[in-house]
């Protein structure tokens, strides 16, 4: 059912080298290629759009879901909804990702739109990575949509990585947290060639004492364009930080546009942003450890992606 | 052996031509602990700084053990084996201490080899060894650091600018230990460029640079009296006073 191509793009994706223990579903080429669910995890499939509803039970603790998409097939483009619903007090980690590896003349895309509830005191931990392949003429696209909705004292971490080859991506994250909750965001991501990434974060802190942490570190390369916004609104007593760390090179453009929206005396609102090249002390630094420039280049970029 | 013959580096100031190392002459011999000192301003940091090819030089010849390394790049040089500990020490986001040690070490140096190091320089290993080189870290925590990177390489030939700026007095006490403890093991060529009567007081010779060239050199016997109370040798304590 899955063939190589499929099988090195998952591994690059969900960190997947065999089908995973616990809950998963496969998705490749728009179609269901594996599925397996738990007693306390299950997996359904909508009916009446493309996607599915993944339903945790309540309390559920230290399990896993895999929902990982493939596109090997030129010209696919698809809009998947999957929603997660996290039951009270469950603590699970789910691994999202999708790989494109396109190697016709069609563009391939897809849209994911994950819309997450997470119940009181529920913690989770998501991961989603990104990554394509290909070199047909064929763009690769993805436009994530990720929403959040977060009951009180719930935690959630999300990291979201896009490394290579991706052209165009557009991805779109709101949440709206309860008193006690917390959401921390790292974003890794790397753009070369021409590539095109936005990023636009909106996150309401509406309950008492809920916090957000977004944290973002990009590389751009050659000709390549990335758009950070970042938006935080604070409604009650509430804290919300924002960073963006960005490394420009050759020919590419970076922009970063932070909102701060304070709307109660006790929200304490901060955002940082960085944009620039490599410092040229790093290079020498490492240079007088023997390594060449680009080695250097290379240590340095990965040590800030990781 | 290191030899300068008759280097320059020229600057260009307000369209005025200034010798920042003007003529300079000097043989540093295997094996040796030297110390260079001198005013400020009177282009030791910058000596070092042509040493590892940081900079390079407008006019003379660079000889390291009979090769001519005056047009190599710092690549080059750190492959030949010489080894540069910065004043200010580089941050990086996202490296951690192990991994800049590994990358001085040349090899997947194991984290016990690793710890060895630190150790060297004073700085419990294991509190250190995941830390990221960052700001996060103290002025005197990223020098030791430095310093260990050096200490791993292992090279013949190690240049140390100021390792004593910016640094607080306790952890100066420290510093002076980490370079007698070099001293006695010491298996290659370290040049230090200090102000620092401790530190001079335990080299096996002096190198008083002062407007660009050498002024005087010699043992630290016959240097080390000329130069007390001058700018050349500061007490440690000079600092705080």
């Amino acid at each position: 059912m899955i063939d190589e191509i499929q099988k090195q793009i998952l591994e690059e994706v969900a960190d997947l080298h065999k089908v995973p223990d616990g809950a998963y579903n496969i998705r490749a080429n728009g179609e269901s290629a594996g599925r397996n669910t738990t007693a306390n995890i299950d997996i359904i499939t909508k009916e009446d759009k493309s996607g599915i509803d993944i339903r945790i039970k309540p309390g559920t603790k230290n399990e896993s879901v895999h929902i990982p998409v493939v596109l090997s097939k030129s010209g696919i483009k698809e809009t998947v909804y999957n929603d997660f619903y996290i039951g009270e007090d469950a603590d699970v980690t789910i691994v999202a990702g999708c790989g494109i590896h396109n190697c016709g003349n069609q563009d391939s895309q897809h849209d994911g739109i994950h819309r997450f509830y997470v119940g009181k005191n529920a913690k989770v931990r998501y991961v989603e990575k990104h990554y394509a392949q290909g070199d047909g003429l064929g763009k690769k696209i993805l436009n994530p949509v990720t929403e959040v909705y977060q009951e009180a004292g719930s935690y959630v971490d999300m990291e979201m990585v896009q490394i290579k080859g991706v052209d165009s991506t557009v991805r779109t994250t709101k949440a709206e947290l309860a008193e006690d909750a917390t959401l921390i965001v790292h974003e890794r991501l790397m753009t070369h060639g021409k590539q095109k990434a936005t990023s636009v974060y909106t996150v309401e802190l509406n309950g008492e004492n809920s916090s957000t942490d977004i944290i973002s570190r990009s590389v751009a390369k050659n000709e390549s364009e990335q758009i950070f916004e970042a938006a935080i609104v604070g409604n009650t007593v509430c804290s919300g930080h924002a960073e963006c760390d960005a490394i420009i090179m050759d020919k590419a453009h970076v922009v970063a546009v932070p909102k701060l929206d304070a709307n109660n005396v006790d929200a304490a609102l901060i955002h940082e942003a960085a944009i620039g090249k490599i410092a040229g002390d790093q290079l020498i630094k490492l240079m007088s450890l023997g390594l060449t420039e680009q080695e250097a280049e290379e240590q340095i970029i990965s040590g800030f992606l990781k | 052996m290191l030899e300068i013959k008759d280097i320059t580096y020229q600057v260009e100031e307000n369209n005025q031509k200034i010798n920042i190392i003007d003529h300079l002459n000097l043989n540093i011999e295997d094996g040796k602990f030297v110390v260079i000192t001198g005013p400020n301003g009177g282009g030791k940091s910058t000596l070092a700084k042509l040493i590892m090819g940081v900079n390079e030089i407008t006019t003379g010849q660079m000889i390291f053990d009979g090769e001519d390394i005056t047009k190599k790049s710092i690549t080059e040089r750190a492959n030949l084996g010489i080894s540069y500990a910065f004043q200010q020490p580089v941050h990086f986001k996202g490296i951690k201490v192990i991994d800049l040690l590994r990358l001085a070490a040349g090899e997947k140096l194991s984290v016990s080899a690793a710890c060895e190091y630190l150790s060297k320089v004073g700085l419990c290993a294991k509190d250190y060894v995941n830390r990221e080189v960052n700001a996060s870290l103290s002025g005197g925590e990223l020098k030791r650091i430095e310093i260990a990177t050096v200490l791993a390489r292992g090279t013949k030939f190690a240049v140390f600018d100021e390792p004593e700026a910016g640094i607080d007095l306790w952890s100066f006490q420290n510093l002076i230990r980490v370079f007698e403890n070099i001293r006695e093991s010491i298996n290659g060529t370290i040049l230090i460029i200090s102000h620092q009567e401790r530190i001079l007081s335990i080299a096996d010779e002096i190198v008083v640079i002062e407007d660009g060239h050498v002024k005087k050199q010699g043992t630290k016997e016959e240097i080390l009296p000329e130069i007390l109370g001058t700018s050349a040798a500061k007490a440690a304590c000079d600092k705080l006073m």
